[in-house]
């Protein structure tokens, strides 16, 4: 069986003229979690975002190389970008629910795939909450504004907006960064229990976090020409007992970054 | 603990420094405060000075009768009243919807050839007196159409609000957090129906607060309607009614003959009535001129409480 569920292959991203991203090759194994970490600025969410493709969303920037998902490259013209999107979802840093009640915030994504019966819908929305840990707190309200939850309850409807149009990859842009550590804790517990159906990357600051929940760790740092490069990938208990490059051990002890 | 240099020059000064910054304080304080009560002076004199001459004016029969001749007691201004509501929704229907979609358009495209012409021309647009408006579609509707129409007045009143419509939809579109559009867009959706839905929700309070200040300030013109709507003295509404309507007419022809004609408007017979050297005209336009401000405060009023209670929904 085929395990690699995304790969980049000499990717390299340009804003403009400066490159950010130079010679990317990261594989991404099929229910698990990978971790992307590295000090700011080193192209971490660049990345992220190339999986789905949302740094075409930046005028400037011009992404070159392969990246496939199920050995397919994505990073042509002609494929279509809403169907990587879908298959592809995305959590962002800070929680953006809509401006809509919790149960229309859950159904914007089915919604747009034609989805109109009410039955479906509502199933849709008490599973897809029920995953993401919040349908306990929430199912006596769902047509309350998602902006009336905490910003814990928050990230947790927006993962579930995105698991509702149930993507294959789950991109997380340092989904706990903006949260208090119990709702960190939920967050963390969650992608445990939901990546068995799943893929996850998830970019974290946080050292701890990305050695508590990850399979595997990416380390990231830029070159001599301030582009982002990776430098180290490995199991994630290797890359924080026994790494083979200095600056990662450097890294991840803390010792600068 | 040795004291540095430093500490020892604010010791010095220390007293007399903070004596000045308050006294400073205190009279900065007071100028600002002064001119703030000055500033409010003209607000209510006016407010005050309109109720005081117009609302002896004010009765039941102002506001349901039609005028009446000169040294017949009583009459009113139904027909303004009438003219003003017909101009004010046609202005509306004019401008909200291209102002809205212009709008749009420049809020993603700010720095496109197209999206810099519409900000410049909307800031020309804006400065542009109101009575060139009125010059302007006097040639390009009332002399083709051989007709003063309140069709027209609607014409004129839309291009005047259009640069507010569209500058403060443009602001507020802006001001909407990017992530809202990226969260959207990464669940697939297309750029339009991120707009549609998740966008122009999120902005709407503050784009309905600019449709306010644009309707607020097109119900009180006065110049752009003398060329366009002319005024007249008759219930267009009324006179249909009993004219008769026929089966075989639709809805379409009616609102046609309404919107074909002249009507009046409440700043039009404002102005005509303070003209007249009668005492009961004169009264009868700070009457007028009462309604007029009551017509707007309603109208914020009841924008407001509709956006406050949105807020609470969103809020939750």
């Amino acid at each position: 069986m085929n395990n690699e569920k995304m790969q980049t292959k000499n990717l390299s991203v340009h804003y403009g003229k400066f490159r950010a991203l130079t010679d990317i090759n990261l594989t991404v194994q099929t229910n698990k979690i990978t971790a992307i970490i590295g000090p700011s600025g080193c192209g971490k969410s660049t990345l992220l975002r190339s999986f789905n493709r949302m740094n075409d969303l930046t005028p400037s920037a011009r992404m070159d190389g392969e990246i496939l998902l199920d050995g397919e490259n994505i990073n042509v013209s002609g494929v279509d970008v809403v169907d990587v999107r879908r298959r592809v979802g995305m959590v962002f840093q800070r929680p953006n629910p809509f401006p809509k009640s919790i149960h229309d915030n859950v159904t914007y994504g089915p919604r747009l795939y034609g989805i109109r019966n009410k039955r479906d819908l509502d199933e849709i929305v008490e599973k897809s909450l029920k995953q993401a840990a919040l349908w306990d707190e929430v199912k006596d309200k769902l047509h309350q504004s998602g902006l009336s939850l905490s910003g814990g309850q928050q990230q947790r409807l927006c993962i579930a907006r995105a698991l509702a149009v149930e993507p294959e990859v789950i991109l997380m842009d340092e989904p706990a960064s903006a949260l208090d550590p119990i709702s960190t804790l939920k967050i963390e517990e969650l992608m445990h229990d939901i990546v068995k159906d799943y893929t996850i990357i998830i970019v974290t600051h946080n050292m701890q976090q990305a050695a508590r929940v990850s399979d595997y760790t990416a380390m990231m740092m830029i070159d001599e020409h301030r582009s982002g490069r990776m430098i180290e990938f490995n199991d994630t208990n290797v890359i924080f007992t026994n790494p083979k490059d200095k600056r990662t051990e450097d890294y991840v002890t803390g010792r600068f970054g | 603990m040795t004291v540095t240099r430093f500490q020892e020059l604010i010791a010095k000064n220390q007293v007399a420094h903070s004596r000045r910054r308050r006294i400073t304080n205190a009279v900065m304080l007071s100028v600002t405060g002064l001119l703030t009560l000055l500033a409010l002076i003209p607000l209510f004199w006016i407010i005050g000075y309109v109720i005081y001459r117009g609302g002896p004016t004010l009765n039941w029969d102002f506001f349901t009768q039609l005028p009446r001749p000169l040294g017949v007691k009583g009459g009113g201004i139904l027909h303004s009243i009438e003219g003003t509501i017909i101009i004010t929704f046609l202005a509306c229907l004019f401008a909200i919807p291209p102002g809205v979609l212009a709008a749009f358009y420049a809020a993603r495209n700010p720095n496109t050839t197209l999206g810099i012409a519409l900000r410049f021309s909307t800031d020309v647009l804006a400065g542009i007196p109101s009575i060139v408006m009125g010059l302007f579609v006097y040639d390009l509707m009332v002399v083709p159409m051989k007709h003063f129409s309140a069709l027209a007045g609607g014409v004129a009143l839309a291009i005047l609000m259009l640069p507010t419509i569209i500058r403060t939809t443009e602001e507020m579109l802006k001001l909407v957090p990017h992530t809202l559009r990226e969260g959207s867009l990464a669940l697939g959706a297309p750029e339009w129906k991120t707009s549609l839905s998740v966008l122009f929700p999120a902005a709407l309070n503050g784009i309905v607060t600019g449709f306010l200040l644009a309707i607020a300030r097109a119900a009180g013109e006065t110049a752009p309607l003398l060329f366009t709507a002319l005024g007249n003295d008759t219930f267009n509404v009324g006179l249909i009614v009993k004219g008769g309507v026929q089966a075989h007419q639709n809805i379409f022809t009616i609102l046609g003959r309404i919107v074909n004609q002249p009507v009046d408007s409440l700043p039009l017979t404002l102005w005509k009535y303070a003209q007249q050297p009668y005492p009961e005209r004169i009264s009868q336009s700070w009457g007028v001129a009462l309604i007029l401000m009551i017509f707007v405060l309603l109208t914020e009023v009841v924008t407001r409480l509709w956006i406050e209670n949105r807020k609470r929904s969103m809020q939750g």
